[in-house]
């Protein structure tokens, strides 16, 4: 039963994290209908940027504040000089330039970082806990009390701001949205900044998680995302939000338990066909 | 040549059979599919398993081969192709990894050591290797370019070329979506698995990692630099790709990034590809290629 429950509690903070990540690409997916596969380059980067600032001054606030930043310019560096050029092509030359920019990312930082595993070594300012046995450590707690802060903000600033309401105008259609006033390209770059500092938190959560920092950590998401936002409904937050929840604690508690012959990162693209074949338009898609 | 020349042009020669299977779903018909390796890599399997297991010689089990892909082909793509192009880009990534998986985990497919043992290919006797499975290689790319000829003149093809422009305008004259769709999809994944079965016998060993994710965007990096939807594109693709890693030897640290920066700078300035319209090589070679835009 303890093991169960630590299973669970390791299982929803893996969730946890794939839906930072995910609620990114539903973000810019929403207001470009662009599959932003380097959005994974900007999750590593973040966890990069956050250990090299983290080395230097020393200070966990600092480090995500910096890695936040930065991420925030790459994803808005991305959107100007890749995708918004190539908005008026079939929507699969955008997909194959996001690709090439996620494997130019991975690529820069096996070449700045180094091609192996740096560790995370974060001291966390409160120690774990342990309820009538089970074990938890600082790791899990940031990360849930982190992840839960992030999903409160933006849903805040989604639903009840100014900024929030252009998204959304911008991502049902930037013609009529950019007639009433809006900015839509505006709209567009902060939708970017928005997603990829919380994709920053995310690579720090999962590098100090795992202790583990490295090139390809953003190869599985990269993919599995994808089908995280087909699964929730592509563009639907909270879709995106349940779908990651939901494929966090199936996969642990499958490969824990169910001892299946499948790879956990095949899990996720069984799931979305099996939720096609079921809901054409995701859990919580709207057709 | 040297042995080593003829073995890289052997694996460009594969590649260009496997890019134009790609060409005719992405070029042609305008389906996006980046799941292309795990139809070659069944078609290397299916050749594998039945030349081993089953004892049939390279020759007897080809047409097999690709028909077994074909027909995966057409399983798999009619459900995909009924959703909406950024579905469908997504579902092709899953049938990849699935795929993958499943030759790695499942142990009638070798798990993961692989299947090795496979038979040289014999033709009257003598056994077909260096510059004699070169030719053979390029015999079939023949053929499969002129395949991919025949496609673009004939009744599926227009059909094609159709619903890729305007699909609501061509289904409103009659022409089925879904039909024509999955015979480009059944035509481009019978071209992997012809191409897989190649690559099963050149290597003499496969193994599941052979036909991940990575490779499927190489073929479509290859189909992109060439020119989507152009007859000859695929092969400049493959050709260019190919021989890039060689050229770039010199540089190996920085070779994968050079060529995530090609792949970057050809879709960001050229979406259309060298021999693509508007393309840089097009400019330079009037009336070659690229004959059947339009």
């Amino acid at each position: 039963m303890q093991l169960f429950i630590e299973q669970l509690l390791n299982g929803a903070a893996m969730g946890a994290i794939y839906s930072l990540i995910t609620l990114g690409l539903a973000l810019v997916y929403g207001v470009l209908r662009i599959l932003h596969v380097a959005h994974a380059g900007v999750y590593a980067a973040g966890a990069y940027a956050g250990l090299y600032i983290h080395s230097v001054t020393g200070s966990l606030l600092a480090a995500v504040a910096g890695a936040m930043l930065f991420c925030a310019l790459l994803g808005v560096v991305i959107e100007r000089f890749v995708y918004t050029p190539l908005l008026k092509y079939p929507p699969f030359v955008p997909l194959i330039g996001s690709i090439a920019v996620f494997l130019s990312l991975e690529e820069v930082f096996r070449l700045v970082g180094g091609p192996y595993i740096l560790t995370f070594p974060a001291e966390l300012p409160f120690p774990g806990l342990v309820v009538k046995g089970v074990v938890i450590t600082p790791a899990i707690i940031s990360i849930y009390a982190v992840s839960a802060t992030v999903l409160l903000i933006l849903w805040f600033i989604v639903t009840r701001t100014e900024f929030g309401l252009a998204i959304r105008a911008t991502s049902q259609d930037r013609d009529v949205a950019g007639a009433m006033g809006i900015n839509g390209s505006f709209a567009v770059s902060m939708t970017f900044a928005l997603g990829s500092a919380v994709a920053a938190i995310a690579g720090m959560l999962v590098g100090i998680y795992f202790n583990q920092v490295y090139p390809t950590m953003g190869a599985v998401p990269a993919y599995k995302c994808l089908a995280l936002i087909v699964v929730g409904g592509l563009g639907s937050l909270p879709g995106a939000v349940l779908a990651s929840l939901l494929l966090g604690i199936g996969e642990t508690l499958l490969i824990g338990y169910a001892n299946i012959p499948l790879p956990r990162d095949s899990l996720a693209f069984i799931a979305m066909i099996a939720v096609l074949l079921w809901r054409p338009g995701g859990l919580m898609g709207d057709k | 040549m040297g042995e080593y020349t003829i073995t890289i042009l052997n694996f460009i020669a594969i590649q260009a059979i496997v890019a134009c299977g790609l060409n005719v779903i992405v070029g042609y018909a305008g389906q996006i599919s980046l799941g292309h390796a795990a139809f070659f890599g069944i078609g290397a399997y299916s050749s594998a398993l039945l030349t081993t297991k089953a004892g049939l010689t390279f020759w007897a089990a080809l047409p097999l081969v690709i028909l077994i892909s074909a027909a995966i082909g057409m399983v798999l793509g009619m459900p995909s192709l009924r959703l909406r192009e950024d579905f469908l880009a997504v579902t092709t990534i899953g049938i990849n990894f699935i795929v993958e998986s499943v030759f790695l985990y499942v142990p009638f497919f070798g798990g993961a050591l692989g299947l090795g043992g496979i038979p040289s290919i014999y033709l009257f006797g003598v056994r077909l290797r260096g510059a004699y499975f070169l030719y053979m290689c390029l015999a079939f790319l023949a053929v499969t370019l002129a395949v991919s000829w025949r496609f673009t003149r004939s009744w599926a093809g227009l059909a094609c070329f159709a619903l890729r422009e305007e699909e609501t305008a061509a289904s409103s004259v009659g022409v089925s979506p879904v039909r024509f769709k999955l015979t480009a999809f059944v035509v481009g994944t019978a071209m992997a698995g012809l191409g897989g079965a190649l690559y099963a016998h050149q290597m003499r060993f496969i193994s599941a990692t052979d036909f991940g994710f990575p490779l499927s965007i190489m073929m479509m990096s290859m189909v992109v630099l060439g020119g989507i939807g152009t007859l000859w594109g695929p092969v400049l693709g493959a050709l260019i790709l190919g021989a890039l890693p060689e050229v770039f030897r010199p540089l190996v640290d920085y070779r994968m990034l050079l060529n995530a920066a090609i792949l970057l700078l050809m879709i960001r300035f050229q979406p259309d590809g060298l021999l693509g319209e508007g393309g840089f090589l097009r400019r330079l070679l009037p009336g070659r290629g690229g004959a059947n835009r339009g």
